[in-house]
């Protein structure tokens, strides 16, 4: 056994799991653990079941596991669904007396959190706060870190909200100190040595790279799992002057950004699949009228309103053909938190350079799963502007705003900042942006915006990261979230070497390149959150190679590591 | 600034006799007496007769989908409010595929000001109902008559609070120029349905037919703006009599006031290439 575990807190909607989860992370992180979590929740406000999974270990981690080793169940329901999710020798924290729990199982340890909460808090509201106490008290951290974690979590609050918690924490804590006889629990802290480090999800990242690449508009309409990039980005609007507009529906946000685009603004909107099929012909108007828009796709199961809160990479071929009529895009796949932060800046700068639409492809894991990062490097970001400057705009005139150059890019004025006036326009237009009908004019324009375009985007693609490929007996290949299960299956597979290769960027499509890395593999199999094997259609459309299989997952969740593990061993 | 500075050389492709002439005419007189530089100026227009309005006046132009001028008019808007923002479509566009924009811009309250063609017919898809064509009116696909309640845009406006709600029509062009002239003074969203025959699809709303009935709403001066009640009484009159002029005025705090952009500088105008996150990144830790 490594030295990591995986926790659960289990219970209703509305139990404030939520809470806990981010007090936990902040809790393992500070006594020096690496972390990762991710929720689970259904489609309600309140009642079902919701869990909040969290990994720790002395190791950096980018992905889960099935099976918990400490569960706790805040309510009676919990019990029965997680009972069975528990890793030999787990166990399993509950409230017998409150759940009115008879049965007798080796994994039971009875806390009675309701009891203590009332006590010490004053209400049954306060078992989140025990429930910290009691997991650091199993883990076996120092005491010390779960009074920080209270004190950061409730900062702001009363000074009696925080003692309440603070004391029902630490009952908790004391609790298990006293009563739990088993040390199996208690994993080595400290890994990480400087804990001044965040812990964010990929929606977090995006709305940091979104700022640092200057974005000023951003319009969506609320959509899981995209939503927290709206509400984030709306916390930061007033320190950054950005305004923030909650649109009618996706079809006006996609057009919103795109005025705000043309009048020289960098704007992003964020949605999921279904919300992006409304994007669609707003998409396609930005690629026309040459206006760069930054579009995220927060991909989730469908067709149709599918598992609304869960997870999925089914819309690959959706976003790679999106669109009527033929233009250059770029999409991107990020595999990281640390990738979308750096990937979305890239974006703004891309899509504003070619005047395309970019899009970053996500989806419900990468959006709202936690893990500790390094600090970003913020030295290496270059935001780079490519219209005419106020200064020079000064000067223009007679100005063509599609004029022919070679490489398909015409010089970009914003309105009123030039002498001249802007035509832009969605029928086939001349070099002035006027309607017109003329057969060479319109043939030279889908060149303009197809062919040239996409050979310049073409030179400056995302390299694929390709991981532990020496020798590998088998070579795994995906794009999107699937990075951290691969990278923590090819750290720790023992019988065989696994590799893999990811794409953070899977249009233009690295071809040559994914041919050449591909070429001598022995068994290549792509690792997909779908049912059809997008990624692997498209490694054939683009270099003729075809993989030896795929592993698929389309049932909502994640792949987990050792899910993942089992199915490369059948697959094999 | 002169008529003639706003004189564009594309060919008018508009049937000859067409009601938009009376617009476009009527459009660049306003422009002509706003002292405004044409860079100054943006028209946004979808798709239908009217959306070709833009590329007739020498001014910017944004001519994008069909149905969604309004997102673009107000963002562009809310992104540079140093732009006079206009925007030229028609009761198809406007009322039928954007029906929602318009609903939701009338809440926003952009400063913008909208001139929707309405001629009560599809006149660029040859023919078909629009939103506003009257009860019974034949076409080619309702064979025997529309049978759907005509939408009252007018109305509808008032109700949703909209602060310049107006009708034109495009034969009284010097009447037309001043209302569109006042759309663009009224600080917020100003609605100016203007009708305007079809020569070759609309048999029945005919320049007979409309100039037997319409009548200034204030010639007697009697008639006040501002009262909402009176206002929507008046937005409902259809059939012998038709009202043109403002039906009603209210001044209303705009999206960019409410926003805090109507002060400092436009969000254009900002550098970006340093911003700072250094502050909010630290509250990750």
């Amino acid at each position: 056994m490594t030295n990591e575990l995986t926790i659960k807190i289990t219970g209703e909607a509305g139990q404030g799991i939520q809470t806990i989860g981010a007090a936990l992370c902040r809790l393992f992180k500070n006594a020096g653990f690496h972390i990762f979590a991710n929720q689970d929740l259904m489609s309600r406000i309140r009642g079902g079941n919701n869990f909040f999974q969290l990994r720790i270990s002395d190791k950096p981690l980018f992905a889960l596991r099935q099976k918990s080793d400490i569960t706790v169940a805040l309510d009676k329901a919990s019990v029965a669904l997680h009972k069975s999710s528990m890793t030999d020798g787990g166990i399993l924290v509950l409230d017998r007396k409150k759940f009115n729990v008879i049965e007798e199982d080796n994994a039971f340890f009875d806390v009675p959190f309701y009891d203590m909460a009332v006590r010490t808090g004053g209400s049954a509201l306060f078992i989140n706060s025990v429930s910290c106490g009691v997991l650091a008290g199993i883990v076996g951290v120092e005491s010390s870190y779960v009074e920080q974690a209270m004190n950061a979590t409730f900062a702001g609050k009363d000074e009696d909200v925080i003692r309440k918690n603070k004391d029902a924490a630490c009952v908790g804590y004391d609790f298990v100190r006293s009563n739990l006889k088993r040390d199996a629990f208690r994993i080595k802290a400290g890994a990480i040595k400087d804990t001044n480090t965040p812990i964010m999800n990929g929606n977090d990242a995006i709305v940091l790279g979104a700022i640092r690449a200057g974005c000023k508009f951003y319009s969506a309409y609320p959509m899981s799992p995209s939503t927290s990039i709206m509400e984030v980005i709306a916390r930061y609007a007033k320190k950054f002057n950005i305004v923030v507009e909650q649109a009618e529906d996706e079809i006006a946000a996609i057009n919103m950004i795109i005025g705000a685009s043309f009048a020289g603004v960098r704007s992003m909107t964020a949605t999921a699949g279904g919300g992006f099929a409304l994007m669609v012909e707003g998409l396609s108007l930005a690629a026309m009228t040459e206006t760069p828009i930054v579009v995220v796709v927060a991909q989730r199961p469908a067709p149709a309103t599918g598992f609304p809160t869960r997870t999925a990479q089914a819309d690959l071929e959706f976003v790679l053909h999106a669109g009527h009529g033929e233009f250059a895009r770029a999409v991107y796949a990020p595999g990281t938190i640390e990738e979308l932060f750096f990937v979305t800046i890239k974006a703004f700068n891309v899509a504003e350079k070619y005047q395309i639409p970019a899009i970053i492809l996500t989806d419900q894991h990468l959006a709202d799963s936690y893990r500790n990062i390094e600090t970003f490097d913020l030295n290496k970001i270059k935001i780079q502007r490519y219209i005419i400057s106020k200064e020079d705009s000064k000067r223009i005139k007679n100005y063509k705003r599609y004029q022919f150059t070679e490489s398909g890019i015409s010089p970009r004025a914003i309105p009123s900042w030039i002498e001249d006036v802007i035509y832009v326009d969605s029928d086939e237009h001349t070099e002035e942006g006027h309607i017109t009908e003329d057969a060479e004019m319109g043939r030279k324009m889908v060149e303009k915006r197809f062919y040239k375009k996409f050979s310049g985007l073409s030179q400056e693609v995302e390299k694929p990261t390709v991981y532990n490929m020496e020798r590998a007996d088998i070579v795994l290949l995906g794009f999107g979230s699937t990075y951290g299960v691969m990278r923590e299956v090819s750290d720790t597979a023992t019988d065989k070497k696994v590799g893999f290769v990811h794409l953070p960027q899977v249009w233009p499509f690295p071809a040559i390149e994914m041919a050449g890395l591909l070429k001598n593999a022995k068994r290549v199999l792509s690792v997909e959150n779908n049912a059809g094997g997008q990624l692997a259609r498209l490694l054939r459309r683009e270099t003729g190679l075809q993989v030896n299989g795929s592993v698929l997952k389309y049932d909502g969740r994640p792949f987990h590591v050792d899910g993942l593990m089992d199915r490369i061993k059948k697959e094999g | 600034m002169d008529i003639s500075d706003f004189k564009s050389n594309e060919e008018i492709a508009w049937c000859p006799g067409c009601g938009n002439f009376g617009i476009l005419t009527a459009v660049k007189k306003t422009l002509s007496q706003l002292a405004r530089h044409p860079k100054d100026i943006l028209f946004v227009s979808g798709i239908g007769q009217a959306s070709k309005l833009p590329h007739y006046v020498n001014c910017n132009c944004f001519n994008g989908l069909h149905g969604r001028t309004l997102p673009v008019a107000s963002a562009a808007k809310i992104a540079n409010r140093n732009l006079t923002v206009l925007v030229t479509t028609g009761d198809g566009d406007c009322y039928g595929e954007g029906g929602n924009h318009l609903i939701h811009n009338i809440r926003r309250n952009t400063d913008i000001t909208v001139i929707v063609h309405d001629n009560q017919v599809y006149g660029l898809t040859k023919g078909q109902s629009s939103p506003t064509s009257d009860p019974g009116y034949v076409t080619k696909i309702q064979e025997e008559g529309v049978i759907l309640e005509p939408l009252h845009p007018l109305e509808m406006a008032i109700a949703l609070g909209a602060g310049f709600v107006a009708r034109g029509y495009s034969l009284e062009t010097e009447h037309l120029s001043w209302l569109i002239g006042e759309g663009i003074r009224h600080k917020g969203f100003s609605l100016i349905d203007v009708l305007q025959p079809c020569v070759s699809f609309n048999k029945k709303n005919t320049y007979e037919w409309y100039s037997k009935r319409v009548y200034k709403v204030n010639d007697n001066g009697s008639y006040d703006p501002e009262n909402k009640m009176a206002a929507y009484e008046k937005s409902h009159e259809w059939g012998d009599r038709i009202p043109i002029g403002i039906i009603y005025r209210a001044e209303k705090e705009t999206y960019e006031e409410k926003r805090g952009l109507s002060q400092g500088i436009p969000l254009v105008d900002e550098q970006i290439e340093d911003v700072d996150i250094k502050g909010i990144l630290s509250e990750f830790v």
